[in-house]
């Protein structure tokens, strides 16, 4: 087997998070969804940095973790606080960005 | 883990091959799980899932650290915290999966079919056929975490630091949107008792499941016709929809009692069988 | 000697800047410094001409540059003063003439509350008039050209409270902007082809340049003529300028300013001379304008137009002297100045017969006059003496040399010129003998005016009888102080240039016709309205009468044709703006805003709508770049 293949895992995970976003409406699901196309990236960079013999790639995932947990902070208190106001964690409830 | 060793190799080793499909099938049902599970607690499991087989996946890849830092602080810590929060909104309310916006279902299936494909395409389209593993750049510093964080402390000091900042943003930033700021004076004990007297409610509310067939909180009381009153529920629960509905049971019990007496007072069987069928139903 | 140049000009303009500024507190002195400054500007010009006097033929050229006016590469305006043998004519005229009806106003004025105004806008008009002649380039003679454009506008209607007045000064000023545009244009084309619009260079160059870019020029010019001259097609404005006060008809639309197009012709003489087609436009013109004003002056019963169509026509025979080219320049400015002085009499012997009838215009109200008008009776009668060219007057000769000019032109040209020339000639004599008659003849046909007073005729005060008298002076002998020795030919001479031409008969022929068609004329007219009594009522009259009465249907011409059809064409215009062009824009917002409300319905408010946009972009994004990569 190649390592190549881990590529095309993430891809596929990748592509499976961003339908998820598009599809689900809870908004803690979509937060998941979010989560897993970044995991999905962070696998591809591992792969690379494999691939290249190099770690700058595994310093980028790291970071990439470090950013997706401070996302999950705010992200997490937005969903708290939101449902304290509407009473709903439903991202079509907020479909207030229009005319 | 042993193939990543040898350099500028086109294939790995046996082991590893098995391993990716077995794993990576169980990541990719994980991953289809957390999208099509109708309870936020069974995707948050299911991602948890799919994160853990990364973590193995990353340590076959020869980032041992990220491996470990992929259990602790993603599984560990951000899906913890994902279940914390699906706790705190409604852990049982589930998503119906039907759509409301009309077409969103379909543009959503050809942006991800066309962009997976494409995706694909581009990755087969790329000449990777050989790959120099990290054995080299792991044994260099002695380690994988040693070079890590010689990269770190050296070549992305600044980028560190900057995240380091991010993450107390973030901090500060968690504690603002969830801390409420009063924005009224707070009610005197005098106020309050003034209030209650003067609304209709002058004894206490009634307490969850009187007359019915338990006490737990979420389940409403009776009153004395058998219907339910969601006064006994506290307001949380009745905001999420999590009040269990025991006003069937009753009757039915009801029922059921009366059909018990009249068989012992030698009365019609017909209506009896009836009555039976109904409990049944009931019961069912 | 240069540095009086500006003087010249700063005299007049102080004046009216002093009286159009000043306000009320200058009334009682008002004409006083109006007219001292004007006859400053004469005794300026009188020095600066007995200084030219002293030097040779080849210097007398003065030149002065008082400041770069627009210093740009490539463009240089200059405000800069030429002082020549032609401007010099000029200068003395529009002064000497000036000043004379400044003091003719002083008296003619004398109850109107806003006289000081009234003399401030005629020392505006000096300014502006002076700077057109003294130009040394086209631009800076543009400034002045449109200087008296404003002042006659200003002075035709200032009487504005009459709505006839406001009308007319509107008309003449937007007639005169159509020949502005030809100016405008002329000049243009001079900087395109020439890259400068100094007269110098100008007519340095002219030489060199192709036929057919002197003859736009040359045509353009002529347009520019044509308006500021009273000229067909642009006469119309003349006869409805007499509703000024009679000393501004005397001095701009006589004397002056009408005359300021022969100026420009004669001074653009280098580019006519290269483009004889433009030289033909302009002898016809000439010739038109001239029995056109001719047959106009005899229809007339108002004393006031009457004389106009002989301003058109008189101008005429300059404008068409002018087209003759180095044969007639000289003799067109001889004409004008002698002109000058006739008509301008003329029209101050008109002023003074209706400052003494109420301000009756109609000559069919006058008659007999000359009992009670002796002075104005003698200044006008010599003046009318003067151009109808009673012999060795100044009409005499300087009509004698345009006619002669016209023979000389040669071939037939010169004999349909030189008789029309002849024909105008008879035709001045009819209508002038007409006038005279009418008006100082016959028996009294006075008739109180609309308030009832009974007219009482009477001499005019001495400060318009003495003008009057000056005038009348240079009526007699100004042509034969002119024409002996060829003295006018040898002054100008060196600045237009002169050719004698083929003269087909001997000058004293042509003299010897000209006496004959004057004696028919004034029997003509002796038969008509000396021998029998004058109707009070205008008899019906022939049909040409009756055109001629219309001003041959000017006005008619110009609102079927210009009224008329510009209404049709902005009609038109309207009609295509509305339908196709607001039908486009419109249709362009209304498709516009139906696409944005389709589009709007995109922006639903649901993040995950935009999410799927925003998928969509970055699959379309990464197709791009795969498909970049396999080109």
């Amino acid at each position: 087997m190649n390592p190549v293949n881990y590529l095309y895992l993430a891809a596929l995970l990748f592509t499976i998070g961003a339908s998820g976003v598009l599809i689900r409406r809870n908004a803690i699901v979509v937060f998941m969804c979010v989560e897993l196309m970044l995991n999905a990236c962070n696998l591809t960079l591992v792969a690379f940095s494999r691939m290249h013999g190099n770690l700058d790639g595994q310093i980028i995932a790291f970071f990439t973790m470090v950013v997706a947990a401070a996302e999950v902070v705010i992200g997490l208190a937005i969903i708290v606080s939101l449902f304290r106001s509407r009473h709903s964690a439903s991202v079509d409830d907020a479909s207030l960005m229009k005319l | 883990m042993t193939a990543a060793l040898a350099a500028a190799a086109t294939t790995t080793s046996t082991g590893e091959a098995v391993q990716f499909w077995i794993l990576g099938t169980v990541a990719v049902v994980g991953a289809l799980s957390t999208v099509l599970m109708k309870k936020a607690v069974h995707s948050a499991l299911s991602l948890a899932g799919t994160m853990i087989v990364l973590a193995v996946f990353y340590l076959a890849n020869g980032a041992y650290f990220l491996g470990i830092v992929q259990v602790v602080v993603y599984t560990g810590a951000i899906m913890m915290l994902f279940l914390f929060v699906v706790m705190l909104v409604g852990v049982t309310a589930a998503d119906s999966l039907k759509e409301t916006l009309k077409g969103q279902r379909w543009l959503a299936a050809a942006c991800g079919l066309g962009f997976g494909i494409l995706l694909i395409a581009g990755i087969g389209q790329a000449s990777l056929q050989s790959f120099n593993g990290l054995g080299a750049a792991n044994a260099q510093h002695g380690g994988n975490v040693e070079g890590l964080a010689n990269l770190i402390f050296t070549k992305y000091v600044f980028a560190f630091e900057i995240t380091g900042a991010l993450l107390i943003t973030a901090t500060v930033g968690a504690m603002l949107l969830t801390h409420r700021e009063r924005t009224e004076r707070a009610k005197t004990q005098r106020e309050l008792s003034q209030e209650r007297v003067r609304s209709s409610h002058l004894p206490p509310l009634p307490a969850p499941g009187v007359y019915a067939r338990h006490n737990a909180v979420d389940i409403a009381g009776l009153l004395p016709d058998g219907t339910p009153s969601e006064l006994t529920v506290m307001r949380t629960l009745r905001q999420r929809g999590q009040i269990r509905d025991v006003s069937g049971d009753s009757l039915a019990e009801l029922k059921a009692l009366e059909q018990r007496s009249g068989e012992r007072l030698g009365r019609d069987r017909g209506p009896a069988r009836d009555h039976a069928e109904e409990e049944e139903e009931v019961a069912k | 000697m240069e540095n009086l140049i500006a003087l010249l000009v700063a005299a007049p303009l102080l004046g009216a800047a002093v009286l159009l500024c000043g306000g009320r507190r200058l009334d009682r002195a008002g004409h006083w410094i109006g007219t001292v400054l004007a006859a400053a500007s004469f005794v300026v010009g009188a020095v600066l001409f007995t200084d030219m006097l002293g030097k040779g033929a080849e210097d007398r050229t003065l030149r002065q540059h008082l400041y770069s006016w627009i210093p740009v590469e490539g463009f240089q305006a200059d405000v800069a003063f030429q002082l020549d043998q032609l401007s010099m004519t000029f200068v003395l005229l529009i002064t000497g003439v000036g000043t004379l009806i400044h003091i003719y106003s002083i008296g003619y004025m004398e109850h109107d509350e806003r006289r000081r105004r009234f003399f401030g806008y005629l020392n505006l008009f000096l300014a502006a008039m002076l700077i057109l002649v003294i130009a040394d380039n086209y631009l800076l003679l543009y400034v002045g050209w449109e200087g008296v454009g404003l002042a006659s506008y200003l002075l035709i209607g200032f009487w504005q409270h009459k709505p006839s007045a406001a009308t007319a000064a509107k008309k003449a000023f937007l007639v005169n902007r159509v020949g502005d545009i030809g100016l405008s244009i002329a000049i243009m084309l001079m900087f395109t082809t020439f890259g400068t619009f100094a007269f110098g260079p100008v007519f340095e160059a002219t030489g060199d340049t192709s036929e057919g870019k002197l003859t736009a020029i040359g045509l353009m010019l002529l347009l520019a003529a044509c308006g500021k001259s009273a000229q067909v097609p642009l006469q119309s404005w003349l006869g409805d300028a007499m509703e000024g006060p009679t000393p501004v008809s005397a001095l701009i639309h006589a004397a002056t300013m009408v005359t300021a197009g022969v100026y420009l012709i004669v001074r653009s003489g280098a580019v006519f001379n290269g483009a004889p087609d433009a030289q033909l436009v302009v002898v016809v013109v000439g010739a038109v304008t001239l029995l056109f004003g001719a047959i106009v002056g005899c229809a007339k019963d108002d004393i006031k137009k009457a004389l106009a169509g002989s301003t058109m026509s008189q101008i005429g025979y300059m404008i068409l002297a002018a087209g003759l080219g180095p044969i007639g320049y000289v003799f067109a400015i001889m004409h004008l100045v002698t002109h000058g002085f006739f008509k301008a009499g003329l029209f101050l012997g008109a002023g003074s017969v209706m400052h003494g009838m109420n301000d009756e215009v109609d000559m069919r109200r006058y008659g007999g006059l000359r009992k009670f008008m002796p002075v104005t009776f003698v200044t006008f009668g010599l003046g009318y003496l003067a151009i109808i060219g009673f012999p060795g007057l100044s009409g005499f000769f300087s009509k004698d040399m345009i006619i002669e000019a016209a023979f000389a032109k040669g071939g037939t040209e010169g004999w349909i010129l030189g008789s029309v020339t002849l024909l105008g000639a008879a035709i001045t004599a009819f209508y002038m003998t007409r006038v005279m008659l009418m008006t100082f003849f016959g028996e009294k046909r006075w008739q109180p005016d609309a308030e009832g007073h009974e007219p009482h005729p009477h001499e005019s005060p001495k400060s318009m009888t003495i003008p009057m008298i000056v005038l009348a002076f240079g009526s007699v002998f100004a042509g034969g102080f002119f024409s002996l020795g060829d003295r006018f030919l040898h002054w100008l001479e060196p600045v237009t240039g002169h050719d004698h031409g083929h003269a087909p008969v001997s000058a004293a022929t042509v003299t010897a016709a000209t006496m004959v068609v004057l004696v028919i004329g004034v029997a003509i007219a002796w038969a008509m309205y000396g021998r029998r009594p004058v109707p009070a009522v205008a008899p019906r009259g022939s049909l040409l009468t009756r055109a001629a009465r219309r001003d041959l249907l000017q006005d008619d011409f110009n609102h079927v044709v210009l009224v008329r059809g510009g209404e049709h064409l902005t009609r038109s215009l309207v009609y295509v703006d509305h339908t196709l062009v607001d039908g486009v824009v419109n249709g362009t917002a209304a498709s516009m805003g139906g696409l944005s409300g389709r589009l709007r319905k995109l922006q639903n408010g649901y993040a995950r709508s935009y999410a799927v946009s925003m998928f969509g972009g970055a699959a379309v994004l990464i197709a791009a770049t795969l498909l970049m990569r396999a080109v």
